[in-house]
C-alpha cells in the first residue's frame, strides 16, 4: 500500500515536506510503547502511534520503519517534524483513533507485520 | 551526550565511544544513531545494521531509564562489532529475572514516555549473537554484545 493511499483511507495530513508519497510500505506496526517498536516491529513498515516526541522518529529510525502514521489529532512539534525530513521519515496526522486507522487500513488490505517470537499469553 | 571517535581508527578496525546522560530522554538513541551511520559508511548488511542498531538503543535507553550517566564503546573489526556499556549504577539485582521477557523496574513516568515494558535485555539477546551482562548491586552493570557479521539473522 502507497504513502497517497494511506494518506487517503484515513483522510490524514502529511506533516513532512516533500515527502515521497509513492512509497510503499510492507505491513503495519501499532503501538504506543516504543520498546516493543524495537522488540516486535519488522523492517520496511508503518509505524502507527500516539507517541509524537523526538524519540518516535529515531525509534522508526533505529528498527528501519518507513512512514509513521500519528492518530487522535496529536502533532509533534515544528522541530521533531524537521528530524524526521532530516532522517526522509514521512510523517502523516489523522483524527481518527488508534483503532479506526488499523480499522480502516486493515479493511483496506494493509496487513500487520510484527514479529512477537516466543511471547505467549 | 557527545562522542569521540577515530581514536585508534585503521582500515581494519574502529573504536568509539559515546557518553550518555541519565534521565536525558531528550537524546535517548542519538548515540545508537550515530553508530548505526558509523555501521552504514562501514557497507554491513542491512539486518546486521538493524539489529546492531536496536541493540544499542536499548542499552542506550537502559542507561537514561535507571542510571546517572554510563558509556557505550564499540569496537568495530571485519568480523564482529562488540559494544560495551558500563554505567554508573545501582545495578541489577537478579539479572536473570531482568532477562525475562515483561519484567520491568521502570516507573511510571519512564512507562509513559514509551519505555519499560520490560523488552529491553530480552531484545537486546534477540539480536545479538553473544550477550553478556555483569552486575553489581550499588555499583554499576556492564553490558557487553556482539554481533559476528558472518552469522545469520536470528529476528
Amino acid at each position: 500500500m502507497t504513502l497517497d493511499e494511506i494518506k487517503e483511507i484515513l483522510q490524514a495530513k502529511v506533516l513532512t515536506c516533500d515527502s515521497d508519497m509513492s512509497i510503499e510500505v510492507e505491513g503495519s506496526c501499532s503501538a504506543d510503547l516504543m520498546s516493543d517498536v524495537l522488540a516486535f516491529s519488522t523492517p520496511g513498515v508503518l509505524l502507527i502511534t500516539g507517541l509524537v516526541n523526538d524519540v518516535v522518529i529515531r525509534t522508526a529510525e533505529v528498527a528501519t520503519i518507513k512512514a509513521i502514521v500519528f492518530v487522535r489529532g496529536k502533532k509533534p512539534k515544528r522541530e521533531t517534524v524537521a528530524l524526521a525530513e532530516r532522517k526522509n521519515i514521512p510523517l502523516l496526522a489523522t483524527n481518527l483513533s488508534m483503532f479506526e486507522a488499523c480499522g480502516k487500513l486493515y479493511e483496506k488490505g494493509l496487513r500487520c507485520r510484527v514479529n512477537m517470537g516466543k511471547m505467549k499469553v | 551526550m557527545q562522542g569521540e571517535h577515530g581514536k585508534n581508527e585503521s582500515v581494519e578496525t574502529l573504536e568509539g565511544v559515546f557518553f550518555i546522560t541519565g534521565k536525558d530522554f531528550a537524546n535517548a538513541g542519538v548515540a545508537s544513531i550515530e553508530l548505526k551511520a558509523i555501521l552504514e559508511k562501514r557497507g554491513l548488511n542491512h539486518d546486521v545494521i538493524r539489529r546492531a542498531a536496536i541493540a544499542a538503543f536499548e542499552a542506550e535507553i537502559n542507561v537514561i531509564i535507571y542510571t546517572p550517566a554510563g558509556m557505550m564503546r564499540y569496537k568495530i573489526t571485519p568480523d564482529y562489532l562488540k559494544v560495551v556499556v558500563e554505567d554508573m549504577g545501582p545495578g541489577i539485582e537478579d539479572v536473570e529475572l531482568a532477562m525475562t521477557e515483561g519484567y520491568s523496574t521502570a516507573p511510571d513516568y519512564v512507562r509513559e514516555m514509551g519505555w519499560g515494558s520490560g523488552m529491553g535485555l530480552p531484545n537486546i539477546k534477540k539480536n545479538t549473537d553473544e550477550l553478556k551482562v555483569t552486575s553489581t548491586p550499588r555499583e554499576g552493570t556492564i553490558l557487553e554484545f556482539i554481533i559476528d557479521f558472518k552469522k545469520r539473522s536470528n529476528t
